[in-house]
């Protein structure tokens, strides 16, 4: 039986690019929909996802896993003879969901208020921002992928954020490379390959999709 | 070679308990160490240097943070007996799903009913029990969350159960009429061997509670 792959997202979505990463890793066939957060949520979605309404949701087979990082655990576990995410070992399992935790508490909402905030806010989200980026980049240390050899667990969930960078440093007014050329050079590295390629959006239309936000919500 | 198990502590942590059950249920033996979270250790600091937090789990010389990942972290080195996960890649997903649920809707709830007062402590109690009740209805009939066997959610729901008592007379209200399942699967978990030998006295919680409340709402 073949299985039926769908996937519920929203093309700037940091969390649905991994979704979309890992997929591909895996050569998992899929049907992408689009939704339309802004406007009008899919009777599909508040179905599939009745508790946070969120992208986005993996739907397997008639069933769905709801959450980025359980699902590129599911997808893992279910596609495991091909390009395994997560290290067969204990503690670096546990080493990967630490800092894949590390990236959803701190990164995502200080990324936010580097273009929703102004003034002393701003740029106190600007600093702090380039502090978890030194950690991650002080726990990649000399390694191309966070992983080690291969690109795995940890890179799919930090590399969507990647394609934020340019709008993060446009709108906040400052600069990444400067002091994580090691982080930007894995960046560049992780772009080079083909399910990353194809899932991260062009940052022009991050730019885009924020002035978007901006007047929506009203923020100058 | 024996392990060497270390677990770094606050007694009445809601996360801290969860790693103390899960040693336990696997029958591991450990030491376990206090932390004053108004002076903070060496040991954790170094242990922890990015969250400085409890629990960490030190397993031979190596630190496991972050309360869940350190129960699956239990859960698969002492993969013999007792496991926490189902073993079908959707249960687990759902399992940890409902870990997920619990860690970002019923904690920030639980935290302002003692943190808040008047009508910001009448939404926290509304938010609270909006989240047992989904929690009650994801339980259903069966006995604990994974089912027939005591295991990954339940785990994740203990700190909760613990504080219930500790919530109700901070706030003024009663669970057991709105979720009278969950009160009934959290009366079930809190007798059970691991559980009691891991949990402070509900006194002392509730001793604890009214004592850090002072300090939040003056």
């Amino acid at each position: 039986m073949t299985d039926e792959v769908i996937l519920l997202n929203f093309w700037p979505s940091m969390f649905g690019m991994r979704t979309m990463i890992a997929l591909q890793e895996k050569g998992v066939k899929y049907e992408y929909r689009e939704e339309d957060l802004i406007n009008n949520k899919s009777p599909l979605l508040l179905e599939m996802n009745p508790i946070h309404k969120k992208i986005p949701v993996l739907i397997h087979n008639g069933k769905p896993v709801c959450e980025s990082i359980i699902q590129i655990q599911y997808i893992d576990e279910i596609w495991s003879n091909k390009n395994p995410f997560l290290p067969s070992d204990p503690y670096q399992r546990a080493q990967a969901l630490f800092w894949a935790d590390f990236i959803d508490k701190k990164l995502y909402v200080c990324g936010r208020k580097t273009w929703s905030t102004k003034g002393e806010e701003q740029e106190a989200a600007t600093k702090e921002i380039l502090e978890i980026l030194k950690t991650l980049q002080s726990e990649l240390g000399d390694k191309p992928y966070f992983g080690g050899d291969e690109f795995g667990f940890l890179d799919i969930a930090l590399i969507g954020y990647y394609s934020w960078f340019p709008a993060y440093q446009k709108f906040g007014n400052f600069s990444i490379e400067p002091e994580c050329s090691k982080l930007m050079a894995w960046g560049k590295r992780c772009m080079q390959r083909e399910s990353v390629a194809k899932s991260l959006p062009d940052s022009e239309k991050v730019g885009g999709f924020i002035l978007q936000l901006k007047k929506i919500y009203g923020i100058e | 070679m024996a392990d060497e198990v270390i677990l770094l502590d606050f007694w009445p942590s809601v996360f801290g308990i969860r790693a103390r059950i899960a040693l336990r249920e696997k029958g591991v033996e450990f030491e376990y160490r206090e932390e004053n979270l108004r002076d903070k250790s060496p040991l954790l600091l170094q242990m922890n240097p990015v969250h400085k937090k409890i629990p960490v789990l030190i397993h031979n010389g190596k630190p496991v943070c972050e309360s869940m990942n350190v129960v699956q972290y239990i859960d698969e080195v002492w993969s013999d007996r007792n496991p926490f996960l189902p073993s079908g890649p959707y249960q687990r997903s759902q399992a940890r799903f409902w870990v997920d649920f619990i860690d970002t809707k019923l904690l920030k709830p639980a935290d302002n009913l003692w943190q808040t007062k008047g009508e910001e402590q009448e939404i926290a109690k509304k938010e609270y029990i909006e989240a047992l009740k989904i929690l009650e209805t994801e339980l259903g009939d069966k006995p604990y969350f994974g089912g027939d066997t005591f295991g990954f959610v339940d785990i994740a729901m203990i700190g909760y159960y613990s504080w219930f008592e500790a919530s109700e007379k901070l706030a003024n209200f009663s669970i057991e009429p709105e979720c009278p399942i969950l009160m009934a699967a959290a009366k079930r978990c809190l007798q059970r061997e691991s559980v009691v030998k891991s949990l402070p006295d509900s006194e002392k919680i509730l001793a604890f509670a009214f004592k850090i409340r002072k300090i939040y709402c003056v």
